[in-house]
């Protein structure tokens, strides 16, 4: 089961790395749910069946589709590409690139410090069932479950009520348009 | 079921919250940064799960669906915000949206 | 009963009549707002006169009343009491300010009648009296000093009342200003005594300090300098006299209630208060004296130069109240007291009556636009006669004759007196005749120059404080009859119990008549150059006018001795240039520099402060990384 661990650990970190590097929106998402359902799978080898399930429904399903959506309701062709392309220049990612290199290093020595000083053998005791999961969640986390329900649903009404396309702003634009252009006609009035 | 060493698990966990934190910090797209938003968030929920099975503990899942959630909502309302946005401005570029600047530099 | 559990009565109409006028007085009708104004100064009158005639019946057991209203404040053993006390002394002011007060004030209901700020006029004027009694009633120098600063307070606003006239303004900063110098020197005289005493009790000041300090001794010296210099300050004495002329630029009420009642007559008090002080620092008392005498020379000359007849009475003022210094210093204490009281009869008649003919003249103030007044104006002309003869003293009739006469003996006679101090203040009192009735008859000799357009006599609030000052300024003198006619002294006797009496040299009495018999020539022979020189050959001032010394010295009196452009070229010019060099006061400059470096961080801030989220994002970064590093190697 080692081995599945390191590849699945493996498929992961290159599918997101081709993910946040890619220059194509739709190949980019491809290769995040690549990297969701990896991900997934370490969930299962780690004993927890029903997360690694609702990482593939909700993420890898449900989320991504959003944002293919997104992405075709855009439309933005090979000229996004080309655009891509040219936003990512090495001025762009050197400093940033450089500043989480010393921040993985740290963590890195952190980790291998604390594992020195007290060893974890990383012998898991099978799987935890849903059930145990459920049972925690509507008993000490029910106050979380009820505000992560309103959230939800401020979420819902905040994404209808932002993504309503307001034909006032389109009106207020020509508006403005037309002051713009009555002033400049006043002030070539008055120049004549 | 698996002797993989915790701090292993965790490795793997840091490597891809650093690789969406680079991708939120070198994209110029919008959509890209909110996608390397969700590898972070995947990565933290990652280490919940580490956390969980190594103490046998279901919290951590619990912990984990609340990230779920947070995730779901917070797409949907910034997906939102960028359609909205790339009809007012015609961009999806960042950096063209800097109206929040203090107008004296 | 005991009648004087009201005492508190007595500041106590004052204050709510001023507090009735300040809060309502805008929403009441005049007629309102002057039975208010006029009724609670009647009030405490009345209330004064029954204390009064209570105290005279039965005088209390220790020779004073006192009464305690609550403890002001109390710090580390240091309490002084808001508490009234009653001796004599107090009486006798409060009888005057009260008295005095409430004439004019029945005048000026129908003087302001119109004027725009009729309720303003009033509550200042209660609240100037209600100052004034609690400076009188005062039982410790703080509650003393309370009263002082408010009487300074009303003066202030009642000289600027007509503020819209930026004259009027200045003279009543100048007023406030000027007087404060003293008032400075005042509180640092009572730090100084609450320092030796650990108390401002006057009382007890006054039992201690003999055996504190020895005669002469230096504590007594600075202390009774200071407070003397409080008391020069409102006092309007040499050398911070120069606000009073111009105080002249409020109401003509106003100036009757400064110059006889209130206010002037406050330093004259305090050292009569703290007699016990002088008497320990015998340098101090013929300072007094010398201030009193030069006081009363330099402002009767500036007189005889004035044009303006509210400016004569306004010097006229000062020189009184030189007399009274006079009397002060050669510790002729009941003598000074007694010239306050039929100052005030007087110097209030002769302002009202100003007021009434500078009504009928529609403002003009200058006298030799005036004149031919005597019948149009009967009764004013003849209240104003008794008031001038009583500010002249001539003999026998009037009560001016009395009281100065009394200061002058004194001046001579007393054992701290001197041939010089009265030679001072017999020229002083002839110089006094010689304006007096310049005055009286350029303004109601001769021909009439303008007509009458408002009667005031047609007034009857404003003719009867006329007459009943004008009886009291003749009768008021008969309490107290020199000691070569008759031993009827009860005024003296009345104040013994708190003032000492006059040391005199051994064999003076006899030199009484004598010299009464002088003030009489003189006075006589004062009113006939008057006469001839302002109604018999007007081209004999004229003439005078025009010698060399006259029209040296005239340009030199009437601007008082020039005391105010000496003050200009010594102080006041200094002042405002160094204020002009440092427009920008450099002090300034390190608030402004914090302000500037504030403005400075601002800026290198909000560079940071770019609008890119990426670059806030990296920021952060940043911040987690410094925190890491933090974490695992510090």
């Amino acid at each position: 089961m080692n081995l599945v661990f390191y590849i699945a650990a493996l498929v992961a970190i290159f599918a997101t790395l081709r993910a946040v590097l890619h220059k194509h929106a739709v190949h980019a998402l491809l290769y995040l749910i690549v990297s969701l359902l990896s991900v997934a799978v370490i969930f299962f080898i780690l004993g927890a069946p029903f997360l690694a399930a609702l990482e593939v429904i909700i993420y890898a399903g449900a989320i991504m589709v959003l944002f293919v959506f997104v992405v075709m309701m855009l439309n933005r062709g090979e000229a996004a590409v080309q655009q891509e392309k040219e936003w990512f220049r090495f001025r762009t990612w050197a400093w940033p690139s450089v500043l989480v290199l010393i921040l993985f290093v740290e963590w890195v020595y952190m980790l291998w410090r604390g594992s020195a000083q007290q060893s974890f053998a990383g012998v898991t005791q099978g799987p935890i069932q849903p059930q145990q999961v459920g049972e925690l969640l509507f008993t000490q986390y029910l106050l979380g479950v009820e505000m992560a329900a309103m959230m939800l649903m401020a979420g819902i009404i905040g994404a209808y009520h932002i993504g309503k396309q307001k034909q006032k702003s389109y009106h207020r634009y020509l508006e403005e348009k037309s002051d713009q252009i009555s002033i400049s006609e006043n002030k070539t009035q008055e120049v004549i | 079921m698996i002797s993989v060493p915790v701090h292993v698990q965790l490795l793997l966990a840091s490597i891809l919250f650093l690789i969406g934190l680079v991708g939120v910090l070198i994209r110029r797209n919008v959509i890209f940064m909110l996608m390397s938003v969700e590898i972070m968030l995947n990565a933290a929920g990652l280490v919940f799960i580490i956390g969980g099975a190594h103490w046998h503990q279901a919290d951590g899942q619990a912990m984990v669906i609340f990230i779920l959630a947070m995730a779901a909502a917070e797409v949907a309302v910034g997906l939102a915000l960028i359609l909205q946005v790339f009809h007012l401005h015609k961009t999806v570029d960042v950096d063209c949206l800097e109206e929040l600047k203090d107008t004296q530099s | 009963m005991d009648v004087m559990h009201f005492l508190w009565l007595v500041p106590a109409f004052p204050l709510a009549g001023f507090l009735l006028l300040a809060l309502l007085g805008l929403r009441l009708p005049a007629r309102a707002i002057a039975w208010i104004g006029t009724v609670s100064i009647g009030l405490a009158a009345l209330v004064t006169l029954w204390i009064g005639l209570d105290f005279l019946q039965q005088p209390p057991a220790a020779g004073h009343y006192r009464q305690v209203l609550w403890t002001w404040f109390n710090i580390n053993g240091f309490a002084p009491a808001i508490a009234l006390y009653l001796d004599p002394l107090s009486l006798v002011y409060i009888f005057v300010i009260t008295f005095v007060s409430f004439f004019i004030h029945l005048y000026s209901t129908a003087f302001m009648r119109g004027d725009e700020g009729y309720p303003r006029f009033f509550a200042y004027m209660n609240l100037f009296v209600f100052s004034m009694v609690t400076l009188v009633l005062a039982d410790n120098l703080l509650l003393l000093y309370l009263g002082w600063e408010g009487v300074g307070l009303c003066s202030f606003l009642l000289i600027g009342f007509w503020y819209r006239d930026e004259a009027n303004g200045y003279a009543a900063r100048k007023a406030f200003i000027v007087t404060r110098i003293g008032d400075t020197a005042f509180i640092i005289g009572l730090f100084l005594l609450v320092k030796q005493f650990h108390t401002l009790d006057i009382q007890d000041i006054l039992s201690q300090a003999p055996q504190v300090w020895a005669i002469g001794a230096a504590g007594a010296f600075w202390v009774s300098l200071l407070l003397l210099g409080g008391a020069v300050g409102k006092s309007a004495q040499l050398p911070l006299q120069t606000w009073l002329p111009d105080a002249m630029a409020g109401p003509t009420p106003v100036s009757a209630l400064i110059h006889a009642a209130t206010m002037v007559t406050a330093g004259v008090y305090l050292i009569a208060r703290m007699h016990v002080l002088y008497s320990l620092s015998p340098t101090m008392q013929l300072v007094v004296a010398i201030i009193g005498v030069l006081t009363l020379l330099i402002a009767g000359f500036s007189a005889l130069a004035q044009r303006d007849l509210k400016r004569i009475l306004a010097y006229s003022t000062i020189s009184q109240i030189g007399y009274m210094f006079l009397a002060l210093g050669v510790g002729a204490w009941t003598a000074a007291v007694f010239h306050f009281m039929i100052h005030a009869f007087f110097k209030a008649l002769l302002f009202l009556g100003a007021g009434a003919v500078i009504m009928a003249m529609e403002e003009e103030h200058d006298i030799f636009k005036m004149g031919g007044l005597r019948k149009k104006m009967p009764i004013t002309f003849w209240t104003f006669l008794a008031g001038s003869a009583a500010l002249a003293a001539v003999p026998i009739i009037t009560a001016g004759f009395y009281s100065k006469d009394l200061i002058l003996f004194d001046a001579l006679a007393s054992t701290q007196g001197s041939t010089w101090l009265w030679l001072g203040g017999f020229i002083g009192a002839f110089i006094t005749v010689l304006y007096t009735f310049r005055m009286v008859f350029v303004t109601f000799y001769g021909e009439q120059k303008k007509v009458i357009a408002h009667d005031p006599e047609r007034e009857t609030a404003m003719m009867i404080p006329l007459m009943v000052l004008g009886v009291l300024s003749i009768i008021g003198g008969w309490i107290e009859l020199p000691h070569a006619w008759a031993h009827f002294t009860p005024f003296s006797h009345f104040l013994e119990s708190c003032l000492p009496a006059t040391q005199l040299k051994a064999g003076v009495e006899s030199w009484e008549l004598w010299l009464q018999l002088l003030t009489a020539i003189m006075v006589i022979v004062g009113i006939y150059w008057s006469w001839l020189a302002y109604v018999k050959r007007p081209a004999l001032a004229y003439q005078l006018k025009q010698t060399a010394w006259g029209r040296a010295l005239y340009p030199f009196f009437y601007k008082g001795w020039m005391f105010d452009q000496l003050y200009d070229t010594l102080l006041v010019k200094p002042v405002v240039w160094l204020s002009r060099i440092d427009r920008h006061d450099f002090i300034d400059y390190i608030y402004e520099g914090f302000g500037q470096l504030n403005i400075g961080i601002n800026k290198v801030f909000s560079r940071t402060q770019n609008g890119y989220l990426r670059w806030y994002l990296l920021c952060v970064v940043g911040g987690v990384l410094i925190i890491f590093s933090l974490i695992l190697f510090v």
